[in-house]
């Protein structure tokens, strides 16, 4: 019995080492030439906490995760009922605990997956350093069929640094494990890999944004620690600095908006990346940015809220404030991957768009995209490139920064060049720049900043779209993935229907959208926020034809596929 | 201005440093009135500000003069606060503090500031030459003294036409504006 | 201008502009823009090659008013700005201005920090302990029985900040205090703190004609500090903390290093980065 795509996941607390097992599982995978993904949950515990790495392996790319597990590893029980709900499992779906451990909690028992014994404790400590997490890899890995040498290459690159010792523990650990599967009941061995593409990259979202922006030109980063946005400032950080760039840790969010702002100013293309109440800090500056036209790209790695909200975990509901957070009439760019490798994509486009409109970016991405790592296939260099319109020549008269041009760019100097000082303001200004509270000043450059953003041509990366037929289902960011899955079922059922999923928010693209539903009469929303804040904002921006229906809910959980199925077989 | 950064008793010793003075001291003053009659502009006050516009005028004569003097010479670079006046600025440049300058004040009190300034200028002129030990600095410092004691019977003349604003010429019934 | 400067290539009119200030005639901040303008003169750094960032408030105008690079940003947060300028750009000279409210009260943690991470730049306070921008109220700099704002009318009862001791303890670099009836000191005072590596802070006492026609009085307060300025962080806190805030000159001279990453490229492109995504 083989499956294309198999799903595990690792739970245990303090010191188990779940993460560690789910990183190698998912590397071995990727050296077999399977593909994987892989999410995380914890509890809010620094250290010790309760923890559970999901994997999906598949024989085809995947980046989404599956409507249940087929198995699930528990090297301890502590607290995992505050995640079990995270972790769906059928009654073919196995559980394997340690009979040491105690009874199986009731929340996992609930599931009513098949049970099996796995006496972690007593395993490890028949092996001098046994490790239960490496029993754990073992077992999974015998189980899904993973070729042993995959795992062994891993292991080798993984613990070379921990020494000889360490390293033959966990072989054995794992060697045993590999063993004792064969006592356990059976589940679905993976597939065997279509071609060995030995180019696969691993990577997270989080990773991969970061990636994006120095590939668009990113030389300047301004970073305050945020969960789950911190990995990409983590990334940048040793990275900028091979590049000759610089990150600068900031002591707020509001130094570290400003901090961009004002190197972007110098000429330096500038990025932070935050969460939902960094956002909220950095408001008013973006509309520093806005209203004195100079480019800076936010990251915004969604999480839940409001206020403190689920640090740890994923929700679209950032959406409200990226759009409509600014005061005053501030049009700026919003947009949103809508998967983890598409991070790189969304961040390169939006520093570059950013950099020839002149205007902030906020790139919404989340933590189930930033936090996730998978295995993909090395994303090609798109090559958006940070572009600025700059002035050349000598100054002829007093340089106009503001000059209200057709296209509402205008040339913008950096400090150094002769003749174009001037001053940048958050104030109302004139075309020179000098504040100006008059109605004519006021309304031509409002008019200007808005005209930069909606002539532009963003040709066709608005949006993805998928198939055809009489069902749209309109998505955006991490639900893309999920969507995505449910339509691949539903097309391979006989049945038609089209995915739009959004990646450029602001400014709205309603003709574009109008196109794309031609033809539709049913239009099924999806998104992951209690307050249906993508339907409210496709509401006010297009025209949706025929009738509509809305599929959300709120974080932490994730929207599986059958879920979006289900939807499409009950208006059917 | 800590008690090492004063000043080692400097003096003018050359006709160049002196004509360096000069030309300072006349070009801070243009440069003074000017920005006087901007201020007034802006505040709507438009009598003082043509009033300071005509001192700046008369006081460029005064830069060409020096310029004229200087001719071929080359004169020191002397930073600011390397001229050796008696004064927190060259003795011409008007004041800006809120003691002598407000946005409601009157021609009276433009010219009286202007003569207060003007007579800082003959002072120090003064002062140097009858104080130099060479002839010709004290020569030139006697010619330029002339000339501000010109400037300064002018202005007597000027102030003379003008009452003496009655005391609350200060005072706007209406409160200040809130900006930012 | 002719023949002063005959060894510098600037003067300070090439540091202005056109734009006429909205401060009020007899406001102290009209000395402060023609000091930073004479310093800047002196230092013959070209107008291109200057950075004046601000807030928000009466003394945040002063960049619109010079003819260099100008930021005239939200309140609170000039000092980010041009800690991200100088760090990107270190060769350009980035000097930092405004008032008491936008440095020491919204923009309070920068300050701080800014002093902290040492970047080579300087600071400029106007300090005239009110808020003009919003029709005078108690500005952190306040004295605690002040009851002219409709918002304390009883006065705030609280303890003035005193932003040379929270300078010197966060540590800024240089730190000074001038007097804006004393406009050629103050250039020097201004000069000198740009020239100073490192946070170079500057607190200018500059009177509120408006709001604080009683400040008019400073002229006769200021002195010269009777000592020289040290380069004890020990020494200079023990004399700042019985400071009656009216000595001036530079009163503390340190020799910290420098924020400044080095901004080397070890790798030719992106490209070369990639790498460790392999898997």
């Amino acid at each position: 019995m083989t499956a294309r795509s198999v799903s595990i996941t690792f739970a245990g607390s303090g010191g188990a080492g779940v993460m560690t097992a789910g990183n190698m599982l998912l590397d071995a995978a990727g050296h077999a030439g399977w593909h994987g993904y892989m999410t995380r949950s914890s509890g809010a515990q620094i250290r010790g906490g309760e923890a559970a790495a999901m994997l999906r392996l598949s024989t085809e790319p995947v980046q989404s995760h599956d409507d249940y597990y087929d198995l699930l590893v528990a090297i301890d029980w502590q607290n995992v009922g505050r995640f079990a709900a995270e972790i769906p499992m059928g009654s073919d779906g196995l559980v394997l605990g340690d009979p040491d451990g105690g009874d199986f909690p009731e929340q996992i028992k609930a599931k009513g997956a098949r049970r099996g014994d796995l006496p972690f404790k007593q395993m490890a400590k028949d092996i001098p350093g046994g490790r239960a997490n490496m029993i754990a890899l073992g077992v999974v890995a015998a189980m899904v069929g993973l070729p042993e040498d995959a795992l062994m290459a891993v292991l080798h690159s993984s613990l070379k640094k921990k020494g000889a010792e360490a390293l033959a523990a966990s072989e054995a650990s794992m060697r045993a494990g590999m063993a004792f599967a064969a006592s356990l009941p059976e589940m679905p061995k993976l597939a065997p890999p279509k071609a060995v593409d030995k180019k696969l990259w691993s990577i997270t979202g989080n990773e991969a944004a970061g990636l994006g922006g120095v590939r668009a030109g990113i030389r300047f980063v301004a970073a305050y620690p945020i969960t789950p946005g911190t990995e990409v400032l983590e990334w940048l950080a040793p990275n900028l600095a091979k590049l000759g760039g610089v990150l600068v840790q900031a002591e707020d969010e509001l130094a570290s908006i400003n901090q961009i702002i004002g190197a972007s100013y110098g000429g330096t293309p500038s990025m932070t990346a935050t969460a939902g109440p960094g956002l909220a800090l950095m408001m008013e500056s973006i509309g520093l940015s806005v209203a004195a036209e100079v480019p800076v790209t936010i990251v915004n790695v969604m999480r839940g809220g409001p206020s403190t909200g689920i640090p740890v975990k994923s929700e679209q509901s950032d959406l409200n404030i990226a759009l409509y957070g600014l005061h005053g009439d501030a049009p700026h760019l919003v947009l949103a991957p809508n998967s983890l490798a598409d991070c790189a994509f969304t961040t390169q486009w939006a520093v570059s768009l950013s950099e020839a409109l002149q205007t902030a970016a906020i790139v919404l991405s989340d933590q189930s995209l930033g936090q996730s790592r998978a295995t993909i296939a090395p994303p090609e260099d798109p090559g958006f490139r940070a572009s600025r319109l700059r002035p050349s020549g000598a100054p002829e008269g007093r340089y106009r920064r503001y000059l209200n041009t057709e296209s509402g760019v205008s040339p913008m100097a950096a400090p150094g060049m002769k003749g174009y000082q001037y001053t940048a303001d958050g104030l109302e200004h004139n075309e020179v720049g000098t504040p100006s509270s008059a109605a004519g000043d006021h309304s031509a450059q409002l008019d200007k900043r808005l005209r930069k953003l909606t002539g532009h041509d963003y040709g066709a990366h608005w949006a993805d779209i998928e198939g055809d037929g009489d069902i749209a289902v309109i998505t955006w960011g991490s639900t893309t993935g999920p969507v995505r899955e449910a339509l691949e079922r539903w097309r391979a059922s006989g049945r038609k229907a089209r995915l739009v999923s959004m990646r450029l928010l602001s400014p709205a693209q309603p003709e574009k959208l109008a196109a794309a539903l031609d033809g539709a009469s049913r239009i099924l929303i999806v998104e992951q926020s209690h307050g249906a804040q993508f339907h409210r904002y496709l509401r006010a921006h297009y025209d949706l034809p025929g009738s509509v229906r809305v599929f959300h809910r709120p974080g932490p959980l994730p929207i599986r596929p059958a879920e979006v199925f289900g939807q499409l077989v009950n208006w059917s | 201005m800590s008690a090492s950064d004063q000043p080692e008793n400097k003096t003018i010793e050359t006709v160049e440093e002196l004509l360096a003075h000069a030309l300072a001291m006349e070009t801070e003053a243009v440069e003074r009135y000017q920005e006087l009659a901007d201020q007034m502009d802006v505040h709507n006050n438009p009598e003082v500000a043509a009033l300071f516009r005509k001192l700046a005028e008369i006081e460029k004569l005064h830069v060409d003069n020096v310029n004229g003097l200087s001719e071929g010479m080359e004169l020191p670079h002397i930073a600011p606060w390397d001229f050796v006046w008696e004064t927190p600025e060259s003795p011409e440049s008007l004041s800006t503090n809120a003691r002598e300058v407000h946005y409601l004040m009157q021609p009276y009190h433009a010219i009286a500031l202007a003569l207060k300034h003007e007579r800082l200028g003959v002072e120090f002129y003064a002062k140097l030459a009858a104080q130099s030990e060479r002839e010709d600095v004290r020569k030139l410092a006697e010619e330029l003294h002339a000339t501000e004691v010109e400037h300064v019977t002018l202005l007597e003349q000027w102030l003379a036409k003008f009452e003496r604003p009655e005391k609350g010429w200060r005072e706007d019934p209406d409160p200040p504006l809130l900006q930012e | 201008m002719d023949a002063t400067s005959a060894c510098a290539s600037f003067t300070a009119r090439d540091y202005k502009s056109d734009v006429k200030p909205v401060w009020c005639p007899g406001c102290g901040d009209f000395s402060v823009l023609s000091a930073v303008t004479k310093a800047l003169a002196e230092l013959s750094i070209p107008p291109e090659n200057v950075a004046l960032v601000s807030g928000i408030g009466c003394s945040s105008r002063i960049p619109a008013y010079t003819n260099v690079f100008g930021f005239h940003g939200v309140h609170g947060r000039a000092l980010p700005i041009a800690t991200g300028i100088k760090v990107s750009r270190p060769e350009l000279t980035v000097v930092a201005s405004g008032g008491d409210g936008d440095g020491f009260s919204i923009g309070g943690n920068h300050f701080m920090h800014a002093c902290r991470r040492n970047v080579d730049m300087t600071y400029i306070v106007m300090d005239n302990e009110v808020y003009g921008m919003t029709k005078g109220q108690a500005s952190p700099t306040t004295a605690p029985d002040w009851e002219k704002s409709k918002l304390t009318p009883q006065g705030t009862g609280i303890n003035p900040f005193h932003p040379l001791v929270i300078a010197l303890a966060s540590g800024a670099n240089f730190i000074a205090r001038g007097f804006s009836g004393d406009p050629n000191n103050v250039a020097r005072i201004v000069a000198e703190a740009i020239r100073h590596p490192g946070f170079s802070f500057v607190q200018i006492l500059s009177p509120c004609v408006t709001f604080r026609p009683e400040q008019r009085n400073w002229k006769d307060g200021v002195r010269a500090a009777p000592v020289e300025a040290t380069t004890d962080p020990a020494r200079a806190a023990r004399r700042l903390m019985s400071d009656d805030g009216f000595n001036l000159g530079v009163l503390f001279r340190g020799d910290r290093k420098p924020f400044q990453p080095s901004m080397k490229a070890s790798v030719d492109s992106v490209v070369a980065l990639e790498e460790e995504f392999l898997l």
